[in-house]
């Protein structure tokens, strides 16, 4: 059984991103008491998935490796992996959580030296990657992963992989008679720090995301640029494995749109101005992008970065919102459309297809189990009414990374004067 | 007519998008387009030599108040009402309908063109179907063959022959509404009491707003 210590002065930060480790370790290192709960095997979410940062281009390796640094080193943080809030009762101060938790297969015996990966035949999707391909099914999740422990699909739990996984561990790591279980917590404070999911592509209909194979999401060109990802960090097309020498942004895809998501997701501009640094890099003046937009919207001080895209002449910039994407004989995808700077008509050819999808909430609203309020989207709005129980970071809003991190410090500093009111009520 | 387009154009002076607001049905929408194109993209018509100026490029033309550019326009008597656009537009706006009540207010301050197919085919249908509350369909058909004159009309007639008899075996043409013998709804003066009132209504409400009578 899996023990937590927590009581009505402890925080519990629901979310594992970027985020919620911000929130938790900001109020761990106030002395605070915090339980972090991740629905996935890993720490990091969605911010470890992607190749660099805008924009100064680095790597989201870099800022990770400095807060698992500081969790490492702080022992008033509890880490539940593979872990989802399922209940919530009580009220401020005095909050009563149940968290359902996954069984990983795997103890705290594990050293990551990968013998379990070797033994095991069977293959899985890799969802770190998007599903772009294919990993064994005793995985770790990523290069970095936090906890670094490997994980047992529980699909060959039972099975002569999962038999082989278990002889070949040298360690007595691997415990498939592992089960799911419930434990209840107390918490005074909860931040909620669920995140972001890309928009679903294939609602997009006229896009053909699904139907094409050669437009993809720019959260899956993201893998495709990065050297641990499915092709090695070469940008590659699905179809047949080509170099995507000429790529489209297509900006806008479902956000901004009363029929898909009504509001401006922030980031997605700056993105694919950030993804034509890729192009770029990858294949010099080769490469040229395309970026189809409504207007660019360069958030806050990012303007500059917009400009140096905009005078690189390998960027083409086209404003319309792409109305149609058809495939010819090729397998290229085309696009097509009216160009609102001179309204002709154009039926472009490329060689690859980037949807900027915007961001909706993972969770949304009227999904979290507390009385929460939101917005129409489902993001978390703040609630007087409700005192205890705080959004940060894109679980609130379409934020970037860096205003992820600002919101989760907010939203960490409300989370400890609750629990300081507390503490003073029981002195 | 003519006279109600100085009219208007002497009463809105340089407010063209104020014009098409307040005249034109749904006009009101024109100020929510965000100029994405996506409705010109999804318009099957945009290949037609008569597409002059796409939706968002007559929206633009509006907003920059050029009044004889838009009236002049083709764009919008193409429209097929296939509602491509209406169902896209990420702002909502009606396009199918804002272009069809642009069309209509052009036809009303007299400035639509002169034998336009689309608003030929309009009239005809409209002046058939509300006569007996049923469109006599081999009258309807007479009217849009022979109206490029008679041989025109015999060529295309002849071209269609066999759908026609086709029709008529299976019991959905009858010829006999060649002479007038035609299907009726079983109120027709119910019909005819209703579509005047409507008129009378929207007669009222146009005089309104073209600022001639009915001012307070």
């Amino acid at each position: 059984m899996t023990s937590v210590v927590a009581t009505n002065q402890t925080i519990l930060v629901v979310g594992g991103g970027i985020s919620g480790m911000t929130a938790a370790l900001e109020a761990a290192e106030t002395g605070k008491q915090v339980v972090l709960v991740e629905k996935n095997p890993y720490l990091g979410g969605r911010t470890v998935q992607l190749y660099r940062y805008f924009p100064k281009m680095c790597h989201p390796t870099c800022g990770l490796e400095i807060n698992l640094r500081r969790l490492k080193a702080n022992p008033r943080i509890q880490v539940l992996t593979m872990a989802e809030v399922t209940g919530i009762t009580g009220d401020k101060g005095a909050y009563n959580i149940s968290v359902k938790l996954k069984p990983r297969y795997v103890n705290e015996n594990c050293t990551a030296c990968g013998e379990c990966g070797k033994a095991v035949k069977t293959e899985i999707d890799d969802a770190f990657n998007y599903n772009l391909g294919k990993i064994k099914a005793a995985y770790l999740p990523s290069s970095m992963a936090f906890p670094q422990r490997y994980v047992i699909d529980a699909s060959i739990v039972g099975g002569a992989c999962g038999a082989a996984a278990k002889a070949a561990c040298k360690y007595g790591a691997v415990d498939l008679d592992m089960q799911e279980e419930t434990v209840t917590l107390n918490a005074g404070a909860i931040v909620w720090a669920t995140g972001w999911q890309p928009y679903d592509a294939s609602k997009i209909v006229y896009y053909g995301y699904g139907r094409f194979k050669n437009v993809i999401s720019n959260v899956e060109f993201e893998r495709l640029a990065d050297p641990h990802g499915p092709t090695g960090g070469k940008i590659l097309r699905p179809s047949d494995g080509k170099e995507a020498r000429n790529v489209a942004f297509i900006q806008c895809a479902g956000s901004r749109d009363e029929n898909h998501l009504r509001h401006c997701s922030r980031f997605c501009c700056m993105g694919s101005l950030k993804q034509t640094h890729y192009v770029q890099e990858a294949f010099g003046d080769a490469g040229k992008s395309t970026i189809y937009y409504i207007d660019i919207r360069a958030i806050d001080r990012f303007e500059d970065f917009y400009q140096k895209v905009k005078a690189n002449p390998n960027v083409n910039f086209v404003k319309s919102k792409v109305a149609r994407i058809t495939e010819d004989k090729d397998g290229n995808p085309v696009c097509n459309g009216v160009n609102v700077e001179g309204y002709k008509r154009y039926a472009q050819a490329h060689d690859l297809v980037v949807l900027a999808l915007g961001m909706e909430p993972s969770v949304k609203g009227v999904q979290i189990p507390a009385e929460v309020m939101s917005d129409s989207s489902g993001f978390i709005m703040a609630d007087p009414a409700n005192a205890g129980i705080f959004g940060a970071g894109c679980a609130t809003n379409a934020l970037d990374v860096n205003r992820a991190v600002q919101s989760a410090t907010a939203a960490a500093l409300r989370a400890i004067q609750v629990v300081n009111k507390v503490a003073r009520a029981e002195a | 007519m003519s006279d109600m387009n100085t009219q208007m154009a002497d009463r809105y002076k340089n407010n063209f998008l104020k014009e098409i607001e307040e005249q034109a049905e749904m006009g009101e929408w024109v100020k929510m387009c965000m100029q994405c194109g996506l409705c010109s993209g999804s318009c099957p018509t945009n290949f037609h030599t008569g597409w002059d100026h796409p939706p968002q490029e007559i929206f633009m033309l509006i907003r920059a108040g050029k009044r004889e550019e838009v009236l002049n326009a083709q764009g919008m008597y193409m429209c097929t009402s296939c509602y491509n656009c209406y169902v896209r537009c990420p702002r909502k706006v009606p396009v199918t309908h804002v272009m069809h009540g642009i069309a209509e207010y052009a036809y009303r301050i007299g400035r639509a063109p002169k034998n336009q197919p689309s608003m030929h085919l309009s009239k005809t249908f409209w002046t058939n179907a509300t006569k007996n509350g049923r469109v006599n369909e081999v009258q309807l058909t007479q009217s849009l063959y022979f109206k490029d004159g008679i041989g025109a009309g015999i060529k295309k007639a002849m071209e269609m022959q066999s759908v026609a008899l086709g029709l008529v075996k299976a019991g959905r043409l009858n010829l006999l509404e060649a002479v007038g013998i035609a299907h009726k709804c079983k109120d027709v003066k119910g019909i005819h009491a209703m579509l005047a009132k409507a008129e009378e209504l929207e007669a009222k409400n146009k005089a309104a707003k073209a600022g001639t009578t009915g001012k307070e």
